[in-house]
């Protein structure tokens, strides 16, 4: 923070603080009522008053979310962390690829397709996801290799870079000075090369930005996991999770709690571990391109 | 070969990734979802074209017409909602008072969680006798209604959750705040404006890009919605939380017919451009760019 920045003072402080109590008050409630329930057993949850502080404290509703014969969270674990390593990888490659043309290279026509790229960021998914089915089941009938009921339409697009990501990292490339590339060049160095050895090595916090985002996108896809999974040994964690919910509906909100519990964590530690790739990746999407 | 031939043969290898996944993933589905508009199409029997008898059959639907009014009732609560509390929070969160930093990680987060644990969550939240908002309306003497199993209330419940997880919209808006020029504040207190005008006269033209591209990813976000009405309500009660997405996910693949839910397919697609050329016509009017 700035020193020579003036700093709100007296009665404008007390009333800031109050408004920021309040409304950090109303974001993180929830939460607390989530771990409080997670940690209660079943007639507490049902206690009216209800009570903040569980006890016994139930520890032992998160083993028993693990061991439920009909939720597998390991196998969802690695089922989610899977895609999202061929996701992440495919992302990153390609998009820095096609970034690099965009932000490096001059030639004829690439206004317009920077252009028209970033236009299908405004398509909707629900549109393409009655084609996409149908594709991917035609190659499946056409080519002998299965894709529905598999998880290639769920990471194999990856492969092929994403708007959202060639636009992020191309805002990031133009910004490395021009020098560097024209240095190399009369060295004798490739364009392949240029992008390998210089611009990349670079670039590593855009890079990170988009694994990072890239990877919280596949975490949390419910919908396409829905579409195009079939078998419950194929489930992600979003869907796991579902079935788990819909069995348990209603009944036990102390289990469904933990379990959700389990599902949110590893987001929320992965925030503290990167807090700064997030926050500058999301304001640079904000920022007029 | 001459320089510019080159120079594109060049271009277009580092685009390929692009322009072939373009061409299968976006492309080809597009055009395939409006051959399949004009078709009787079950999956299990070729495409059948039927000219508009899809669109037509869509006029006369009256669930179609009921997930587009609650579409649009639920963003009408939703989207303002959202970003005017955004905003509050965004200015409230710019004050350079010591501590904010846990402040802004307490208000960025709930946009982290994933919308299948905040559904859980916010099923437990919103149930009518024992959950948490009832009981908080119930110490200032409010008796809470059924926010998930009420008719009139589930569209509120709901935007109440969308609200929750703003912290997204909330970082642009910071960063959007950071990048106001300071003399502009200075200068306006030296013309003796207050903190409300120096708000309405700086502030928020110097934010209206800022604001204008907030609203425009409300607008798609907002008719996508699918995952919370799905895992919450199932559409309920009694279709009131039925939206557009869910309806054109049922119609695909539940009663298998892709022809009708391509036809609601190309019908959202072209809302969302009319919504975001609506926005962009009315951002002349409103929007402020430095410089131009």
């Amino acid at each position: 923070m700035e020193k020579s920045v003036k700093r709100v003072r007296g009665a404008g402080v007390i009333l800031t603080y109050a408004a920021l109590l309040l409304a950090g008050g109303l974001m993180v409630l929830p939460f607390l009522w989530l771990i409080s329930t997670s940690l209660k057993t079943v007639p507490q949850t049902m206690e009216y008053p209800p009570r903040w502080i569980p006890n016994p404290v139930m520890l032992k509703n998160f083993s028993d979310v693990l061991r439920n014969p009909r939720a597998n969270f390991a196998l969802w674990t690695r089922n989610t962390l899977i895609i999202a390593a061929l996701t992440v990888t495919g992302v990153t490659f390609s998009s820095s690829i096609v970034a690099y043309g965009f932000a490096r290279l001059k030639f004829p026509g690439r206004g317009f397709l920077f252009g028209l790229m970033l236009s299908t960021m405004m398509i909707p998914f629900p549109v393409l996801m009655v084609p996409l089915y149908t594709i991917f089941r035609w190659l499946g009938d056409h080519t002998g290799i299965q894709w529905l009921g598999t998880f290639r339409p769920l990471w194999v697009p990856a492969w092929f870079g994403s708007a959202f990501s060639i636009f992020m990292l191309r805002q990031f490339f133009v910004t490395i000075p021009d020098e560097l590339s024209e240095a190399a060049r009369i060295d004798g160095c490739s364009e392949w090369g240029i992008y390998w050895h210089i611009i990349m090595p670079l670039s590593r916090p855009a890079l990170s930005v988009v694994a990072l985002f890239t990877f919280m996108y596949v975490w949390r896809d419910f919908l396409g996991p829905l579409v195009y999974l079939q078998r419950a040994s194929q489930f992600t964690l979003t869907l796991g999770l579902q079935s788990f919910q819909s069995q348990n509906g209603g009944t036990s909100w102390n289990l469904l709690m933990a379990a959700s519990l389990l599902v949110i964590a590893p987001v929320i530690l992965l925030f503290f571990l990167a807090q700064r790739t997030f926050i500058q990746g999301i304001a640079t999407t904000g920022m007029k391109g | 070969m001459s320089r510019d031939a080159k120079n594109l043969l060049k271009g277009l290898a580092f685009l390929s990734p692009w322009l072939v996944g373009f061409a299968a993933f976006t492309l080809i589905p597009i055009a395939l979802s409006l051959y399949y508009s004009f078709c009787n199409y079950s999956l299990v029997q070729s495409p059948l074209f039927c000219g508009w008898d899809n669109y037509r059959q869509l006029m006369h639907d009256d669930v179609f017409w009921l997930v587009l009014r609650n579409t649009f009732l639920y963003a009408a609560m939703a989207l303002p909602g959202g970003l005017i509390f955004a905003l509050l929070l965004a200015l409230l969160l710019n004050q350079k008072v010591p501590g904010q930093s846990i402040f802004r990680t307490v208000v960025f987060i709930p946009s982290l969680v994933p919308t299948i644990a905040s559904a859980a969550l916010w099923l437990w939240l919103l149930n009518q006798k024992l959950g948490l908002v009832n009981l908080v309306l119930g110490t200032i003497g409010i008796h809470g209604p059924g926010w998930l199993t009420d008719t009139r209330w589930v569209l509120p419940g709901l935007a109440l959750m969308s609200i929750w997880a703003c912290g997204n919209t909330v970082v642009i808006y910071l960063a959007g705040l950071q990048d106001v020029p300071r003399e502009l504040y200075e200068a306006a207190e030296l013309d003796g404006a207050g903190p409300l005008r120096r708000l309405w006269h700086v502030t928020l033209p110097m934010l209206s890009p800022v604001i204008f591209f907030n609203l425009v990813i409300a607008i798609i976000g907002v008719l996508q919605v699918f995952d919370a009405p799905y895992l919450m309500t199932q559409g309920g009660p009694n279709r009131a939380s039925y939206f557009f997405t869910y309806y054109l996910y049922d119609s695909g693949f539940t009663y298998l017919r892709m022809g009708y839910a391509s036809a609601m397919g190309w019908i959202q697609l072209l809302i969302v451009l009319a919504m975001t050329g609506l926005a962009f016509w009315s951002s002349k009017k409103w929007v402020y760019y430095q410089g131009k």
